[in-house]
């Protein structure tokens, strides 16, 4: 029997909708969803690869119980009653002890957390994390710092765009599929792309200017740009007249930064900048600062994301074709929105063990700052961490250190990992469950909100293999063992979508027909110099901001330079590939073929005081000796010479991965001492702030 | 030459290699083979920009494929009414000669098979009307199937415009 079913991909964080077609049982093809005009079947080389995942026999096939030490590989096979027999019991004795905030949960995010959040509420824990701390908590931190609201109120209109401004925002290797096709048809009608990083990642290759930037020093360049705008009133003074409070202060904070002073920091010449200022000043507003995504990087990282913002608002950017748009949700249109389980729960009454929200004011308590989570295991100080749940995250190889982090889990009675691949978390817990892949499962429905506010679907294509489940499944079993399953009454998923759907007059077969369903046939265009929705007290772009000097925080920050490496020593950069998602498809069958292992790229001529070739091996060291590891070496003249470059998540450690098991290296190891090194007011932590030795291999 | 072509806008080829992953899923292929590949060269400095040149390598399918006059057991084809030129798998010994005899790297060998195998321009697709899988998924639709003369036309129209002198 043949069938398509409409679904959302799981390959990476992006979600693009596909289309899966499915013979008897298995799945034939993935593409991307017809139904959807900037899909149109278009898909990434991980999409397709969805298909290998699925297939791949070194996936977790079934529950394991570890039987000898942590990390030592010596598991024993369970049912999945055992196995959640035995993690309820331990969990029962921990809140017996120490109450259910003793237990943490982490996950990656995302639109489909409905169900294992409110798992976690309904045992009446309030320690839930996700991995912003090693993505775009700065980002978030400096939008709720000048518009009250977090990053995603905003989407980016780049078909319409004339000058595209990227810091390391590689967009065409950092895919987004629909994104990356919509960037190039706008380069081709003669759009501008300005890229800066420090190494000419492939967004420079299509770039119309690239300038390689002195590593850690964006929000120089940021000052300079602002300064030289502001001086040569190159702003869009009704807009910022209208919307904007703080532009005197923001202009005598400046002064001292000049377009000569910013050419010393960063390396890029001031007539260069002061050009690049009266070109985006010829284009605004249909000018994009794209603040960035992953921007986990520097120390100062929130006050250049921050200024990267207030450039937008400088060049009347918002809510305008070819800049930033506020995206509109069901309310906006006049719809009803999908129910949440979560708001069924009530919040546990205890405080974050990592203090956000109470202790640090300015962070935001939602996920919290899983970096803050170790100290506290490690002190007990608010109070004991006794359990953590990892689901399809990988703290070992996204936060730093990862024997500073084990020294942390080993002070836990409990470490569980669930998820649909070998993790170097998993690996290193009690109790590995196997998820289902997206393929094999469906999800919440999804609010999709935009120009076009939609709701979405992942609806799950075949049968899961070995004996693979469901997370909603799994979560919902765990909390009717720990007492908590009155929330928990759906049989399946399509019993809990009919409920979530209650209110709105959309059906499930409506949003299975194409995979989604829009709430209104015409874009949202809001009058942008009327009926812009900032969330401050001010209801203005507070460029002063409100609520950092509600916790004593400067709104600008003065410039202080990075530290430049020592002799032989190199800032250590990483990065993404288009085939590789973070560390989850290095054991991919289609992907590894393709990348099987990172390389280190290295400046040619700092190469040649090493005395290093293309292609040589170069062993890597990291700052206090700890690590030490080889890898091929990528002699180019495209990276700035302070820096070396890997690309993230190889170097695994997994001997049940056969085809990653210790190719290429790991950034996150050679980040020793950097778990408790973050943005003091974004509170994402500082990757980059890390310094790797390198020379030839013997 | 077969009477279709992928023409590769350079212009818009990013280098994801999404359809080297399009292409062995599609033809459900072990680890080895590789029936198009994009090799990426470069970078080189031009007007001051990085430059790179992603360079994608199916098979040309050839009007007289020197791989079909290799192959002893007539397993290598050239299908009469379109050109594609295939592999029988059932005739198909494993001799390689295919791969020896092609000046373009094209035939593979699958190791799981014993035979060899190439780009057939995804000819059950073609069959139904649709295109191959690296053209179809192509993110920026860089990749074109189609008349060779008609794509010739499009580099013509395109080129014309942006040289286009309007005084």
């Amino acid at each position: 029997m043949k069938e398509s079913v409409y679904s959302i991909c799981g390959m990476c964080t992006v979600r693009c909708p596909i289309k899966v077609d499915v013979e008897d049982g298995v799945v034939k093809w993935i593409e991307g969803n017809p139904n959807d005009p900037g899909m149109a079947g278009r898909l990434c080389a991980k999409g397709s690869a969805g298909l290998a995942m699925l297939y791949d026999y070194e996936r977790p096939q079934h529950p394991m119980i570890r039987e000898g030490k942590r990390g030592e590989g010596n598991w024993k096979k369970a049912t999945w009653d055992e196995a959640l027999d035995y993690i309820a019991n331990k969990l029962q004795d921990i809140i017996k002890k120490h109450g259910a905030k003793a237990i943490a949960l982490s996950d990656r995010g995302g639109p489909f957390r409905d169900i294992h959040r409110s798992f976690l509420r309904a045992i009446g824990s309030p320690n839930y994390y996700n991995h912003d701390c090693t993505c775009a908590r700065n980002v978030q931190h400096a939008a709720l710092s000048l518009f009250g609201s977090g990053r995603k109120t905003f989407n980016y209109d780049y078909g319409n765009c004339k000058h595209l401004v990227l810091y390391g925002r590689n967009v065409f290797e950092s895919l987004r599929v629909k994104q990356a096709n919509i960037i190039m048809d706008m380069l081709d009608r003669g759009g501008k792309i300005t890229y800066i990083d420090p190494r000419a990642a492939g967004t420079a290759m299509k770039a119309t200017r690239y300038w390689s930037i002195r590593p850690g020093t964006d929000y120089a360049l940021n000052l300079g740009i602002i300064h030289t705008v502001l001086r040569d009133k190159l702003y869009d003074a009704e807009f910022v007249n209208q919307w904007v409070l703080g532009l005197k202060e923001l202009e005598s904070f400046v002064i001292p930064y000049t377009p000569e002073w910013a050419a010393e920091e960063t390396g890029i010449p001031a007539n260069e900048i002061v050009e690049f200022a009266n070109e985006i000043a010829a284009a605004r507003p249909a000018v994009i600062f794209h603040p960035g995504w992953m921007m986990a990087r520097y120390s100062d990282s929130f006050y250049s994301v921050r200024t990267n913002y207030i450039l937008n608002a400088l060049m009347g950017a918002f809510e305008t074709p070819g800049g930033l748009f506020f995206q509109k949700g069901p309310g906006d249109v006049g719809a009803k929105g999908l129910k949440s389980l979560l708001d069924t729960i009530p919040k546990p009454e205890d405080k974050r063990v990592d203090g956000c929200g109470w202790k640090h004011k300015h962070f935001d308590a939602g996920p919290g700052l899983l970096q803050l989570l170790y100290p506290a295991i490690v002190s007990e100080d608010p109070y004991p961490v006794k359990a953590y749940i990892a689901f399809r995250h990988d703290p070992l190889l996204s936060l730093p250190d990862p024997d500073a982090q084990k020294e942390a889990f080993d002070k836990l009675d409990l470490v569980v990992a669930i998820d649909a691949n070998y993790s170097e978390t998993g690996w290193y817990a009690d109790v590995l469950l196997p998820s289902a892949t997206y393929l094999e499962k469906s999800s919440v429905l999804t609010t999709g909100k935009g120009l076009k506010p939609q709701f979405g679907m992942r609806k799950q294509a075949v049968e899961p293999r070995n004996d693979a489940k469901a997370d909603w499944w799994i979560f919902k079993s765990l909390a009717e063992r720990l007492g908590a399953g009155e929330y928990f009454k759906f049989k399946d998923m399509e019993e809990f979508w009919e409920w979530q759907l209650e209110d709105t007059g959309i059906t499930v077969s409506d949003l299975e027909k194409k995979g989604s369903v829009a709430l209104t046939d015409k874009p949202v265009w809001w009058n942008r110099m009327k009926d812009l929705k900032f969330k401050t007290p001010s209801k203005k772009i507070e460029f002063v901001s409100s609520r950092l000097a509600a916790s004593d925080i400067e709104s600008f920050k003065p410039y202080e330079s990075p530290k430049k490496p020592d002799e032989g020593y190199y800032r250590l950069a990483f990065g993404r590939s288009p085939v590789h998602t973070h560390g989850r498809t290095q054991n991919n069958p289609v992907l590894s073929e393709i990348m099987p292992e990172n390389q280190l790229w290295l400046n040619d001529e700092e190469a040649a005081k090493l005395g290093v070739a293309n292609g040589d091996r170069v062993r890597v060291t990291s700052a206090d000796g700890s690590h030490s590891g080889t890898i091929n070496v990528y002699v180019t003249e495209f990276i700035h010479p302070e820096s070396v470059f890997m690309v993230h998540g190889f170097g695994r450690k997994v001997p049940w991965q056969t085809r990653g098991y210790n190719k290429g290296l790991g950034d996150y190891r050679f980040e020793t001492g950097l778990l408790g090194v973050y943005d003091p007011v974004g509170g994402a932590n500082s990757l980059m702030e890390c310094f790797v030795k390198v020379e030839k291999a013997e | 030459m077969s009477k279709y072509y992928i023409y590769q806008d350079a212009k818009r080829c990013i280098g994801c290699f999404s359809c080297e992953s399009h292409c062995k899923t599609k033809n459900n292929l072990p680890i080895g083979p590789r029936l198009s590949q994009i090799i990426p060269v470069g970078p080189k400095k031009l007007n001051n920009l990085p430059r790179m040149s992603y360079v994608f390598m199916p098979c040309f399918h050839c009007q007289e494929p020197w791989c079909v006059a290799a192959c002893p057991t007539g397993a290598m084809q050239k299908r009469p009414k379109d050109g594609i030129v295939f592999v029988d798998d059932t005739l198909c010994v494993g001799c390689k000669a295919c791969i020896t005899a092609c000046p373009w790297g094209t035939p593979q060998w699958n190791p799981e098979t014993g035979k060899a195998v190439k780009c057939d321009y995804c000819m059950d697709r073609v069959d139904q009307g649709l295109e191959p899988a690296c053209v179809t998924k192509c993110i920026t639709k860089c990749l074109h199937f189609g008349d060779p003369a008609k794509k010739s036309q499009s580099k013509r129209d395109r080129h014309a415009k942006k040289v286009a002198d309007f005084e």
